[in-house]
């Protein structure tokens, strides 16, 4: 079994502040200098946010292998559930399940919407999507290497159902960035 | 204050060397920053869902805190949450670092946690405050902690907490709009001075905690993350940077904020906000700056100019 955090108190502190800034300010990258080494194929930075997220409170899931499973459940001690729907955090290390089969939250408890961690092939600020919204000044951009064909129809769609809705956190190696429901996202040629 | 409390076991103990990086000063017998890990992950959820839906309340467990209700158990609740060995603390309560509150809450983050605090808002990371937001704009590395004491703007309207839900939830604030307009019908202009309520990016009515009126334009597309914590009431939320913030009015009623029309009697600042100070029992009164950190700069300037 590979350990998990180095330094289980500042570690989470410094991987919570980290996905923090992210989802406070959508599209900016940011790194994890202290991520666990986890079994692949999770990511670093993935790692780090659930070994600084989950726990016994909120059911996990994830599509990545037996042995991989393993180390999130001895580190976290967070349930596993079959159906995504039913997870308050998900990990998907390949496809990303489509965001209207996941939990969303009620009008009166948007809250309670899923957080999923898809792992990408890269991050790229300064090129790619114009990303607008709250925590954006005037516009972000970021190029995401990895997500389906699909996903800016996907996200669009989840954005409209504000304020319920999912909230995305994307990791790659040791770098994330988050988009937070409220984010717009537009393509340009 | 006492001394922060030795271990007895020094630093050749077992699990010694897991503590190597807390800081000097901090109190071993403490969790870094009061909390223990499970009640920090459980309100760093909240704080995420919080940023992620600007303006809603977010439920969460609020511990009992080595303070009363009432003194800021939930704004201590964000702050240790949040709080990392490198952030530099800065404590204000009604715009001062002088007060009992300010002084004590400073001290318990610089026991628990080890952190450095400062009086100054140009060197804080995380600023915690009551009632208040400082004079000095604030900047895009720096955090705002609120202590809130009634996080429900619609509490005096509809006292049903499963009913102010629902509103919030049909963004349903009649209510809101009614009372504003029987106060200027009434009395020609809005009767709250402070704890005005306001539009989160056009969807959630929001409570800005009791900071005055003059705060609330303050609120509007801020550089810094604004983290509001209720403890009694537990509940936690949030207004992401430069997120647009609206006063409640009219359109020919535009929200204005008061300010006491005299100069501080200390620093000569005309556009900070003031705090009247009675000074005898004879009528006698005299108008200060309420940051205090913002009046010592200016008077700073005003000496330095004279």
């Amino acid at each position: 079994m590979r350990p998990g955090f180095a330094d289980p108190v500042l570690d989470a502190q410094a991987a919570f502040r980290a996905v923090m800034q992210a989802m406070a300010r959508p599209g900016t990258v940011q790194r994890l200098a202290a991520a666990p080494d986890a079994p692949p194929p999770i990511a670093p930075a993935a790692a780090a946010v659930l070994l600084a997220l989950a726990d016994a409170d909120t059911p996990l899931w994830t599509d990545a292998p037996e042995a991989a499973r393993g180390w999130i459940a001895f580190h976290t001690g967070a349930p596993f559930v079959a159906a995504p729907e039913e997870a308050a955090f998900l990990l998907a290390t390949s496809a990303m399940p489509p965001l209207a089969g996941l939990r969303a939250g009620s009008d009166e408890a948007p809250q309670e919407g899923a957080t999923l961690i898809v792992q990408v092939g890269a991050l790229r600020p300064g090129a790619g999507w114009r990303l607008s919204g709250p925590g954006i000044a005037e516009a972000h951009r970021l190029a995401v290497a990895g997500l389906p064909a699909d996903f800016p129809a996907q996200w669009a769609a989840n954005a409209a159902r504000f304020p319920r809705g999912v909230d995305l956190v994307l990791a790659a190696e040791d770098a994330l960035a988050a988009f937070p429901r409220t984010l717009r996202i537009a393509e340009e040629g | 204050m006492r001394d922060p409390v030795r271990s007895p076991e020094g630093a050749g103990a077992p699990g010694a060397e897991h503590r190597r990086r807390e800081p000097e000063g901090r109190d071993p017998h403490y969790n870094f920053a009061y909390l223990d890990e499970a009640t920090k992950r459980m309100i760093r959820r909240a704080i995420l869902k919080a940023i992620a839906i600007p303006g809603h309340q977010i439920p969460f467990g609020a511990r009992e805190m080595p303070l009363p209700y009432g003194w800021g158990t939930g704004g201590i609740q964000v702050t240790a949450s949040i709080l990392g060995p490198s952030d530099v603390l800065k404590v204000i309560d009604q715009g001062a670092d002088d007060t009992t509150n300010a002084v004590s809450i400073r001290r318990f983050f610089a026991r628990t946690a080890g952190v450095a605090t400062t009086t100054r808002t140009a060197e804080a990371t995380v600023i915690q405050t009551r009632h208040r937001i400082p004079e000095r704009p604030l900047r895009e590395d720096q955090i705002l902690v609120f202590q809130v004491p009634m996080p429900e703007p619609l509490f005096r309207l509809e006292p049903r907490l499963a009913e102010t839900r629902r509103l919030h939830a049909l963004a349903d604030y009649s209510l809101a709009q009614v009372k504003l307009y029987e106060d200027i019908a009434q009395q020609g202009e809005s009767a709250s001075s402070y704890n005005h309520p306001v539009l989160v990016n056009g969807r959630y009515l929001m409570s800005p905690s009791p900071i005055p009126g003059f705060d609330n334009p303050k609120l509007d597309r801020n550089p810094a993350l604004l983290l509001f914590g209720a403890g009694r009431e537990k509940k936690i939320y949030a207004v992401p940077p430069y997120t647009p913030v609206k006063s409640l009015d009219f359109d020919d009623h535009p929200f204005a904020p008061m300010r006491a029309p005299h100069p501080c009697a200390l620093c000569g600042s005309t556009t900070h906000y003031l705090d009247e100070i009675v000074t005898d029992d004879r009528g006698g009164r005299m108008f200060v700056c309420s940051d205090t950190d913002a009046c010592a700069e200016a008077a700073g300037r005003a000496g330095a100019a004279r």
